[in-house]
C-alpha cells in the first residue's frame, strides 16, 4: 500500500482543507461526480473557495457541486445549468458577488492537462474573434490565428474513479471519466472517491488509466458512482 | 431530418444538445456514421431504453444512451483534441444567431451576465464543416439569421451551412446562398424573415424530406 494513501471516510479526507483553496473537481452533467467528498467539503465549510469544474450546477437536486456559499471565484465552461435554472451559483455570478471566468470547454480541458503536465501556456485556434480573447495574446502561426492560454493548477482535486488499487492506480466507468484524470495530475494532493480498491497488481497495468503516482488519497464509498 | 441527408457516409460527427441530438434518429444505421459526446465517447448509440440505463454513460446532454460496435471512451482532452485536431467531419450546433458572414452566437443573450458555452467554441473553431440547425425567427418572429450578430460570439466565420425550419442555407465567403426553401414558402417570403441578404441559388429547390 502507497504510505498514507487509504483514508477511512470522506470527512477524514477533506478535514485538512482550509479556506481560501483552489479546488477542482471532476463530474460532467451529473456523472463522474465525486459526490461524498463534495458534501464532506461541504460539511467541512472550508470557505472563500476557488472551484475549477465543467460545470456547477445540480443534478436531479444531489449536491454535485460544492456549495455557492462557499465559493469567492468560478472558474467552468458551463455556468447556466438547464437542470437547475436559478440556483445560487447563478444568483452569484448574476449580483457578481461570485467572479466567474467562462473557459470553452476544449481549452479547460487543455489548460488542465496542461497544469499537471508542466507546460505553462499554449496557442490554440479556439476563441478567435470572440470575446474568448479579450485580453490574451492571439498570434499568427502556420497562418492561423491562435489564442495564448495559461494552464490551470489547483491544491486540491476530487475525484470520482471506478476501482483503485493500493498504488493508488485508478480506472474509471464509462463517461464518468471526463475531466477526473487530468484533474489529478494538476493538483498539489489528489483525492479520489472509488467504489472500490483491489491490490496493487490486480489491475493491468495495460488498461490503468490514471497513474497513482499523482494521487494521494483514496477513500472507498461503495455504490456512490452514477 | 434534411441535416441527417447532408452527413456523408463514415463520418465523424458530434451533435450539439438539444435539437441537433434529434439528427442522430435521421441517420440511416448503415451510413457508418460515428458520434462523438464531447464528454468522452466516440461511438454514441441510440438513448437508453427507460429502465435499462447503463450506469454512467450519458451523452453530452446528461441523457442515458447505449454504445455501439467499436465505441471507445476518452477523457475530456483527448475528447477535444479530436475536436480541435480536424478529425470531426461534420458538427452540428444549435444557433441563437448567425451573420451573413457564417459568426455563429449560441451561448449568451446580450443582457445575461453568465451563459454557458460548453465545447461549442471549440467545436466551431475545429470542426471541418459546422452546420446550424435552428428556427428561422425567435418565438416573437424576429429574424435570427442576421447581418451581423449581436449576441456575444460562439465562433468567428465558422458556420458552412444553416438548416431552419423554413431554409437550407450556405455560407460563402461574399455571403449567404439560399439553396431550398421548405414546401409552400417562396424565397421572397424567407428574405422577409431574414436580414441578411439571401442571394437565390439558380438550382433552388424545395426541400425534400
Amino acid at each position: 500500500m502507497k504510505r498514507g494513501l487509504l483514508f477511512p471516510d470522506a470527512a477524514s479526507a477533506v478535514a485538512d482543507i482550509p479556506d481560501g483553496s483552489r479546488i477542482m473537481f471532476g463530474g460532467f452533467a451529473g456523472v463522474g461526480v465525486p459526490l461524498a467528498l463534495i458534501a464532506a467539503l461541504n460539511e467541512h465549510g472550508a470557505k472563500r473557495l476557488t472551484v475549477i469544474a465543467n460545470g456547477t450546477g445540480e443534478r436531479q437536486g444531489r449536491p454535485s457541486t460544492i456549495e455557492a456559499r462557499l465559493v469567492t471565484r468560478a472558474i467552468v465552461s458551463f455556468p447556466v445549468s438547464p437542470w437547475s435554472p436559478g440556483d445560487a451559483f447563478q444568483k452569484g455570478y448574476e449580483e457578481g458577488t461570485i467572479d466567474l471566468e467562462i473557459v470553452p470547454q476544449g481549452t479547460l480541458a487543455e489548460r488542465i492537462r496542461a497544469g499537471g503536465a508542466g507546460i505553462p501556456a499554449f496557442y490554440t485556434p479556439t476563441g478567435v474573434g470572440t470575446s474568448f480573447a479579450d485580453g490574451k495574446e492571439v498570434r499568427e502561426i502556420e497562418g492561423k490565428l491562435h489564442v495564448l492560454e495559461q494552464a490551470l493548477k489547483a491544491d486540491y482535486t476530487l475525484v470520482r474513479a471506478f476501482r483503485a488499487d493500493t498504488m493508488g492506480n485508478l480506472v474509471y466507468r464509462n463517461t464518468g471519466r471526463n475531466f477526473n484524470p487530468l484533474m489529478a495530475a494538476a493538483a498539489r494532493v489528489t483525492i479520489a472517491e472509488v467504489d472500490e480498491i483491489v491490490e496493487a497488481g490486480e489491475l493491468d497495468p495495460e488498461l490503468i488509466v490514471t497513474p497513482g503516482i499523482y494521487v494521494n488519497r483514496v477513500v472507498v464509498v461503495a455504490g456512490s458512482s452514477g | 431530418m434534411r441535416v441527417a441527408a447532408e452527413i456523408p457516409a463514415g463520418a465523424f460527427v458530434n451533435l450539439g444538445i438539444g435539437m441537433p441530438t434529434l439528427v442522430a434518429d435521421y441517420v440511416p444505421p448503415g451510413k457508418g456514421i460515428m458520434i462523438h459526446s464531447e464528454n468522452g465517447l466516440l461511438g454514441t448509440g441510440p438513448f437508453a431504453e427507460p429502465g435499462h440505463e447503463i450506469p454512467e454513460l450519458v451523452n453530452a446532454g446528461g441523457q442515458a444512451v447505449t454504445l455501439v460496435p467499436g465505441a471507445v471512451f476518452m477523457d475530456s482532452a483527448q475528447s477535444f483534441s479530436i475536436v480541435r485536431g480536424g478529425y470531426i467531419d461534420v458538427a452540428v450546433l444549435g444557433g441563437l444567431q448567425v451573420s451573413e458572414r457564417g459568426d455563429l452566437a449560441n451561448w449568451r443573450q446580450a443582457n445575461r451576465r453568465a451563459g454557458s458555452i460548453g465545447g461549442a467554441a471549440d467545436i466551431a473553431a475545429g470542426a471541418k464543416r459546422l452546420f446550424v440547425a435552428m428556427e428561422h425567427t425567435t418565438r416573437d418572429g424576429q429574424p435570427k439569421i442576421l447581418r451581423e450578430c449581436t449576441y456575444p460570439l460562439t465562433g468567428a466565420r465558422a458556420v458552412d451551412m444553416i438548416f431552419t425550419d423554413l431554409a437550407v442555407i450556405r455560407v460563402e465567403d461574399d455571403g449567404l446562398v439560399l439553396l431550398e426553401t421548405a414546401p409552400d414558402w417562396s424565397p421572397e417570403e424567407i428574405q422577409q424573415l431574414t436580414e441578411a441578404r439571401l442571394r437565390v441559388s439558380p438550382d433552388i429547390h424545395e426541400m425534400s424530406l
